[in-house]
């Protein structure tokens, strides 16, 4: 194959890691940003996503597309009660101090991994498509699937979107972020808003895991990496810019599909943690983002 | 009265604990000498890790940086330049330090949220190089060093770390001698500095305190003390591998720290302990000691966020350091 | 008056924080041994002026001159160490250290820096129960700080600054929250104090500014509005209309 085309799979992939990475950053990002908490736990929740959607396609027989579709709709659904019990239980008593709260969902993300391990196994297990189809390029196949990967992806992050800019919730919930007291001297019920962020939180995480595990297997150590990465994407992003989240969910996908075609995985992973980093010690407000708060 | 030393109760509580981890070396049975000569030298990680985060206020999630630092210097050494027990282990203290004050020189610029995510990156950088060099480190497979290698020669003689004894006593003398130092640190000025620093930086750096300077300094003296413990691990129990830089061990001396009691002295050696048995204990009941972990971390946030000698300290004995 | 070179001195100092102007152009001159006050109306601009003489804010531009010395590019702490002393407007003492440790934290950074002596424990004693004594918290050396009434965290805040011996002390508003008995004896240290150091005072009260200063800088909106002795301040129209006018 020549390098041309070589380059456009490698994008391709990088697209498709860049649009699970950006729905994964922007629940990070949004717990982050309202709730000002670390969560360590969001891998977990990304894996628990997984594991369910293995869970749910394998409840029903028949067509593929049947166990996907519900595992697109209640995986998600599922893992947000689980991080909105956790957040009541747990956080909502920490008063959101950032230091408890990390060491908290850092005990949440043991907790919900050994569960894991417990019921589902150390096994890495396939969830298989909802469609096989494959569109022939001139020089190679490529899957459908992960281009609609792309697309529900985008449709997901418009959504949001919408929801933050446009409707009375994201209104609340800016509200919130801007001045909890003030929310609260107006009536908000801050308490109730975390939880349900924290829970939007989740859910997106889930809802990017569901998309990847017909191309990649649940398994119940999945979290790791991609924590890492959405915090990369976080941070380059600038915190709470939506805009800039994308946009670096983006460039690191591209980067790392690019990037890990031509070195070993293992120094391009150093290289790039390396090198955020050092962003966040010299440019704390990330590359795009406006000013820290 | 006000003293600058330790004395009375402090003096002979501290004595006391030493002695009696003395005594246990001839009464416990073989498997449990064992743990405690894990624990003791684990602890040395933990009073490390407490002088950055619990006197200091600088909440690390990379400490297992420092303690690997320790390790591979010592490791690498002894294994591939057969170098003797003593310049190994020098080795590993100097690598430990000077990673600690590239490290804090770079993290410091940052404080709070951003301080943790910045060291838990840098210390994942330092993991991954020891992956990637896995042609002299063998990764998460690690090596084994030799028993001959194992020996601290002296003028007069020579000792085997590998026996179990040797080894209990060795761990105990390091971790005497880091107790002590600890012990006169939090009474000595520089001690009052860092737990001000912590309080509040604004009013020290409006005494004429250089915070920058003082806060590098405290996490190179944490870095020094944890490479010590990896140090000291590598050459008493022959083993090193990546595993020990894996996050999981930067997590470890946080919730031995929490546990035992933040800014306390006996605190470190009581968490690692504890936690030790808890662990033990679990995972002859059930494999599921990760879930242990996460619910003794998250019970203790909630419900013990001093652990327990701070709470002794807070509700009984207010003179304990 | 003699001559003499002033202990510190400002020129065209300014600072903005966005678009407001919270100290513009500011000339100002303060000789050694003096007591000075500064009043002016609240958002004047003081509390931002003494943080850039002492180096807690940085200056838009233009300089401060202490002892002879540009120190307007020089960080807080050296600041301090070459003899500016700030004790903070809102109670700002280590609530869970013993107040002994609260003044010793002050002390031992002074012997640090002194060449002679050194730090030793029973100069750090000597010196950190002397400053306690000065202020009347003696008996209380091994009292948690956060313990304290309130009155006396504001006592050892002073004593803290004492403890620096610096050549400049700044106050800012240091009897805010006192009672009347309290800010007696509070007058009584302060004159104590000026005999060895500069002081510079912030402060609303003006029974405390009329006992206390031997001159006073009236602010308004960033600027000098007014300088004098405290007759003449009493007797300037524009002080009076701006400030005086709506308080007396």
């Amino acid at each position: 194959m020549a390098f041309g085309p070589y380059l456009l799979l490698a994008t391709l992939e990088g697209l498709v890691t860049a649009a699970v990475l950006s729905l994964m950053a922007l629940g990070l990002s949004l717990v982050f940003g309202v709730m000002r908490v670390v969560n360590v736990a969001h891998g977990e929740f990304y894996m628990l996503g997984a594991v369910l959607a293995w869970w749910f396609s394998t409840m029903l027989g028949g067509h593929p597309a049947v166990g996907f579709l519900l595992a697109l709709v209640l995986s998600p659904l599922v893992v947000a009660a689980v991080a909105f019990v956790a957040e009541r239980l747990v956080l909502s008593r920490l008063n959101y101090e950032p230091e408890a709260t990390i060491v908290a969902t850092i005990g949440l993300l043991y907790i919900i991994q050994q569960l894991a391990l417990s019921f589902y196994g150390a096994d890495a297990r396939p969830v298989e498509a909802p469609f096989s189809y494959r569109i022939q390029l001139p020089w190679f196949g490529y899957s459908a699937y992960k281009l609609a990967v792309i697309a529900a992806s985008a449709l997901m992050m418009i959504g949001t979107w919408f929801v933050l800019t446009r409707t009375k919730i994201g209104l609340v919930m800016r509200a919130t972020q801007y001045d909890r007291e003030t929310a609260q001297a107006f009536g908000i019920p801050v308490g109730k808003v975390y939880a349900g962020v924290f829970a939007l939180g989740a859910a997106l995480a889930a809802f990017a895991a569901v998309l990847i595990v017909p191309i990649q297997q649940a398994h119940y150590l999945m979290g790791h990496d991609p924590l890492l990465l959405s915090f990369i994407v976080v941070i380059i992003g600038g915190l709470g810019s939506l805009r800039g989240t994308v946009v670096a969910a983006i460039l690191i996908g591209l980067s790392d599909g690019i990037v890990s075609m031509f070195f070993s995985p293992t120094l391009a992973k150093m290289l790039a943690t390396f090198l955020v980093a050092m962003v966040l010690v010299f440019r704390p407000q990330g590359l795009f983002g406006a000013a820290a708060r | 009265m006000i003293s600058l030393l330790p004395r009375g109760k402090t003096l002979v509580l501290h004595i006391g604990i030493v002695l009696a981890l003395l005594a246990l070396n001839f009464i416990l049975p073989e498997y449990h000498r064992g743990v405690f000569s894990r624990v003791l030298v684990l602890a040395v990680f933990a009073m490390g890790y407490n002088i950055a985060f619990g006197y200091t206020g600088l909440l690390s999630l990379g400490h297992a940086m420092f303690f690997a630092a320790g390790l591979y210097g010592a490791g690498l050494t002894i294994y591939h330049l057969d170098w003797g027990v003593w310049p190994a282990f020098a080795m590993g203290l100097a690598a430990g330090l000077a990673l600690a004050l590239l490290v804090g020189a770079l993290a410091l610029r940052t404080t709070g949220v951003a301080f943790m995510i910045v060291t838990l990156m840098f210390a994942q950088v330092f993991y991954l190089t020891t992956l990637y060099f896995t042609t002299y480190t063998r990764g998460e497979e690690g090596l084994v060093l030799r028993q001959q290698a194992r020996v601290l020669a002296f003028p007069g003689g020579a000792l085997d770390l590998s026996d179990p004894s040797t080894r209990y006593l060795v761990a105990l003398t390091l971790f005497t001698l880091v107790l002590g130092a600890v012990l006169f640190l939090v009474r000595a000025p520089f001690g009052r500095s860092l737990v001000a620093i912590k309080e509040n930086e604004e009013r020290m750096r409006m005494l004429g305190y250089d915070v920058f300077a003082n806060k590098l300094l405290s996490v190179a003296l944490s870095g020094l003390v944890c490479a010590a413990s990896g140090a000291a691990y590598a050459v008493l129990f022959g083993y090193v591998g990546s595993g020990f830089a894996a996050i999981q061990y930067s997590i470890l001396p946080l919730l031995w720290v929490l546990l035992g009691g933040a800014a306390t002295t006996l605190g470190p050696l009581i968490g690692t302990l504890l936690m030790f048995y808890v662990i033990d204990l679990a995972s002859s009941h059930t494999t599921a000691h990760l879930l242990v972990v996460g619910l003794v971390l998250i019970g203790l946030i909630l419900y013990f966020p001093k652990g327990i000698v701070g709470t002794i300290r807070e509700r009984w004995a207010p003179w304990l350091p | 008056m003699a001559a003499v070179n002033p202990l510190l001195s400002t020129n065209a100092l300014s600072r903005s924080f966005g678009g407001l102007k919270a100290v513009e152009k500011v000339d100002f001159s303060l000789p050694q041994g003096q007591t000075r006050a500064i009043i002016g109306p609240n958002g004047a601009g003081k509390t931002t002026f003494v943080s850039l003489v002492c180096g807690r804010v940085a200056p838009s531009s233009g300089t401060v001159v202490f002892d002879g010395s540009d120190i307007s590019r020089m960080p807080a702490h050296r600041r301090v160490r070459a003899g500016i002393a700030y004790t903070f407007q809102i109670t700002s003492i280590f609530a869970n250290l013993t107040v002994f440790d609260n003044v010793a934290l002050a002390v031992q950074r002074r012997l640090l820096g002194d060449r002679q002596h050194g730090l030793s424990s029973r100069l750090l004693l000597k010196h950190g129960l002397d400053a306690l004594e000065r202020v009347g918290l003696g008996d209380r050396a091994e009292a948690l700080a956060g313990n304290l009434a309130y009155g006396h965290q504001r006592l050892l805040e002073v004593a803290m600054g004492l403890a620096l011996k610096p050549r400049l002390l700044i106050l800012d508003e240091p009897t805010q929250g006192l009672s009347d008995g309290e800010i007696e004896s509070f007058i009584a240290l302060v004159r104590e104090i000026a005999s060895e150091a500069t002081v510079l005072l912030i402060e609303h009260n003006m029974d405390v500014v009329m006992a206390l200063a031997e001159r006073i800088t009236v602010m308004e909106q960033g600027r000098i509005l007014a300088e004098g002795t405290p007759d003449e301040i009493r007797a300037n129209k524009a002080v009076q209309q701006a400030y005086l006018g709506g308080d007396a």
